[in-house]
């Protein structure tokens, strides 16, 4: 084999490789050549894996020997909104006992929406010496037995984070079994957790730890007990409280400012729950640091989040609920001219009147305001055209667009129209938009509007909206960079679906529920792509207990080189070829 | 478990709960300026509607009654519509609780109980609906009286300390505070005392 006059030594190109950290890079690196994809392979420190069914355990462990860190997410984006039913999948427990065997030098794991039991917590205890960060974001399935067996046992642990996991919480004794002479941890995130923590532990704990850069509190810590634990850490970055709440008292209020002032790093707050206002200008030594400010638990009214809001110059996140009213996102606008993101979420979204004067000019107050915009999630209740237009044209560098008009179905308010025109202004002024959800009356047109202009878009979450499978045709032959499609409730049926099933394998996952695919179109797809795993869910029964014409209840599509998994719960089914239906 | 509903094979079009306004007619696949409000309604195993809101299962039995075209029908929840997290809409939930316990309490937003100390000269008065668990209270009561409850367990009640927090219950008998979940505690409490911890043991050893 004739070798190149200038190739370089292996040590040199790991070395080289060692620079590039994006997966996409990585990804392309190991497509060079056969030489190549040795080299990276036995290098590669970090693997993300979106979709745990779309590869196994063995085939991971076989391409990438050397693994430090590993990310997992486990059950569809539409299981926040319990249309995911219990038992559907996503275990972690397969993964953690392979890896346990095969890096025992593994130090990272993230997890997202997965089933982990304790005794998968336990084996990560026991089974990572240097074992540093553990995430487990919106998971379920473990109890506080499971933290106390990784609090006993990671010696080098740096980051615990539960964010927003549903964890059974048994005693809040389990923090108290981190050693005394455990002093590594730089992140601890309990706000999840329903109880009690030991708190003189805790305050130990965070005095002990001088790395400790965030802390985010459970409701359950009581606010007289902050200004301790924040003198007990004055580098913290971040904070989450426990509930904001105290009887008012003059001391305890200075006593908290005091405490906040001390924190001269502190960027980011959040927690909130229960505010009594009179308490939160406690806050205002620090207000001119915050770049980011979660106050979406906090139910106070608008003129008392403005004065908070007002101070926050160099905040670039904010998360808020509807209580801040038109008026304060006008005030928002006008002090925060460094805002990216910002979030509002509904106080009462299920009333059947609104309870806040919050409305569309709320959010194009703030298109207009706010110039580094670019990301938005807004739940109101009415919406036109012309805002959305307006908003398009104000922030044509919006990244992430995700509007949710509480009643589906809603046309614009002032014209009756549907709201078409209003997301395709969006979508066609918006040319770098990678997320975006729709909501209220809306036909095939937005759709076609969708695949028009939304070359770089990634995620879409639709749900309500269309007249007929062309709406689906014109997203799934459009949207070039496709890879997360989410549908709920759409008239949308066979003929879109087949006529691109090609597609569905350059995409990581479609999920589609209550719409109109049929049975029948399900096994075909199953049956004309081996590499897709075309999976129907029905709590009713088999369905080939139906007509092949009923449609489905629910539909997950995703590409796979792990072939059909084998832990379907009896209400999943597999369209594949092989194993044809599996009755339970 | 409950059946899902097969519009195919059921036909629902006739007691299908709409939201229109009125004079909208029945037609689904019209133009979207006639098409009413329609929201399909998925009973499944897993769905969770909050306790909170409206009953999705009662409102059937109306339409034959209703005039479709001009009265609005109770609205029916969605699973998972809006798209709100349950972690979310359970912190909602439970301060939406915190506020109507409240209110029956026909104080509107403040329960003030008054609080003695053995040996204190004066009483002083708190507010139970600032505290949101047995943690709080007694940090606030050892703050406010400068002394401490030591450890509470079930057995032996407040172990290793000088004094105990005690109450008086709606039916006139003293208790140990933190025998019984914390709302129920915050209904029955009239008043509280803090005694001393050798008085305390006696109602523990009960």
């Amino acid at each position: 084999m004739k070798k190149a006059a200038y190739s370089f030594p292996e040590e040199v190109l790991e070395h080289v490789f060692s620079f590039i950290v994006s997966d996409k890079d990585r990804s392309s690196i190991s497509l060079v050549c056969k030489s190549w994809y040795e080299i990276e392979r036995w290098c590669r420190r970090k693997v993300f894996v979106g979709n745990c069914y779309a590869v196994s355990p063995p085939i991971l462990i076989k391409r990438f020997p050397e693994l430090r860190s590993v990310t997992l997410k486990g059950k569809p984006h539409f299981a926040d909104f319990n249309l995911v039913p219990e038992g559907w999948g996503g275990f972690a427990c397969p993964w953690i006992r392979a890896m346990a065997g095969a890096y025992p030098w593994l130090e990272e794991i993230r997890l997202k929406r997965m089933v982990v039991s304790d005794e998968s917590l336990e084996i990560i205890a026991k089974s990572f010496r240097n074992f540093k960060v553990l995430v487990l974001s919106s998971c379920e399935g473990f109890t506080t037995e499971g933290l106390a067996a990784i609090a006993a046992n990671c010696r080098n642990l740096r980051e615990l984070d539960l964010r927003e996991s549903e964890v059974e919480d048994l005693s809040g004794r389990w923090l108290s079994d981190f050693p005394d002479s455990y002093t590594s941890l730089e992140s601890l995130n309990i706000s999840c957790l329903g109880n009690e923590v030991n708190l003189l532990a805790l305050e130990r704990l965070v005095s002990r730890c001088p790395n400790l850069k965030t802390l985010r509190l459970n409701r359950a810590v009581p606010l007289d007990r902050l200004p301790n634990l924040l003198r007990g850490a004055p580098q913290l970055a971040e904070l989450g409280t426990g509930a904001y709440t105290s009887e008012m008292r003059p001391d305890v209020f200075s006593n908290l400012a005091e405490a906040f002032a001390g924190c001269k790093q502190l960027k980011t707050l959040s927690g909130f729950w229960d505010v009594l206002p009179s308490y939160l200008p406690a806050v205002n030594p620090i207000c001119s640091q915050l770049i980011s400010l979660n106050l979406s638990y906090a139910t106070v009214q608008s003129p008392d989040l403005i004065k908070l809001v007002s101070l926050c110059e160099k905040l670039q996140k904010l998360w808020v609920l509807d209580y801040i009213e038109d008026d304060g996102l006008e005030v928002l606008a006008a002090s925060c001219k460094d805002l990216r993101e910002l979030r509002v979420f509904p106080s009462d979204p299920f009333g059947l009147e609104p309870n806040v004067a919050l409305t569309e000019q709320g959010l194009v107050s703030v298109s207009e305001g706010c110039p580094k915009l670019q990301s938005v999630l807004y739940f109101c209740r009415q919406m036109s055209n012309a805002a959305l237009n307006t908003i398009a044209r104000n922030r044509p560098n919006l990244t992430r667009f995700r509007l949710c008009i509480i009643e589906p179905r809603s046309p614009d308010y002032l014209t009756l129209q549907p709201l078409d025109d209003g997301f395709g202004a969006i979508v066609e002024h918006c040319k770098d938009l990678r997320r975006l959800s729709l909501s209220g009356l809306l036909t095939d047109r937005v759709f076609e509007y969708i695949g028009t202009y939304g070359k770089k878009l990634e995620m879409l979450s639709v749900a309500f909206a269309g007249d007929s499978d062309l709406g689906l045709h014109h997203v799934l032959s459009g949207c070039d960079n496709l890879r997360k499609l989410e549908i709920r409730d759409c008239p949308f049926g066979d003929k879109a679906l087949l006529a691109n099933a090609a597609k569905l394998e350059t995409m990581r996952s479609l999920w589609m529920s209550s719409c109109s695919v049929s049975f029948g179109a399900c096994k075909v797809l199953g049956q004309k792509m081996p590499r897709l795993n075309v999976e129907v869910m029905d709590e009713s029964g088999p369905p080939d207990s139906r007509p092949e014409s009923s449609p489905v209840e629910k539909l997950y599509v995703y590409r796979t080189v792990a072939g059909p998994r084998l832990d379907m719960p009896g209400f999943v089914w597999t369209m594949d070829d092989d194993s044809a239906l599996r009755i339970s | 478990m409950e059946p899902s509903i097969y519009q195919s094979e059921l036909n629902l079009e006739a007691t299908e709960l709409r939201l229109g306004l009125p004079g909208r007619t029945n037609n689904k696949r019209s133009s979207p300026e006639d098409r009413s409000t329609s929201i399909s309604i998925s009973i499944s195993k897993s769905s969770s509607v909050d306790s909170s809101g409206p009953s999705n299962a009662t409102d059937h039995d109306d339409d034959d009654d209703d005039h479709q075209n001009s009265v609005q029908p109770a609205k029916v929840q969605v699973v998972g519509w809006p798209p709100v997290r349950s972690f979310r809409r359970n912190s909602m939930q439970q301060q939406k609780q915190k506020d109507e316990h409240n209110n029956n309490n026909g104080d509107g937003s403040a329960m003030y109980v008054k609080v003695s100390m053995a040996g204190a000269p004066y009483l002083r008065k708190i507010d139970l609906n600032v505290y949101n668990s047995y943690s709080q209270l007694l940090n606030a009561l050892q703050n406010l009286f400068k002394c401490t409850f030591g450890e509470y367990s079930e057995r032996e009640g407040y172990n290793g300390s000088d004094y105990a927090p005690t109450y008086e219950d709606k039916d006139g008998d003293w208790m140990l505070v933190g025998d019984v979940p914390w709302d129920m505690f915050t209904c029955s409490c009239k008043r509280l005392r803090i005694v001393k911890g050798s008085e305390a043991k006696g109602l523990a050893s009960l």
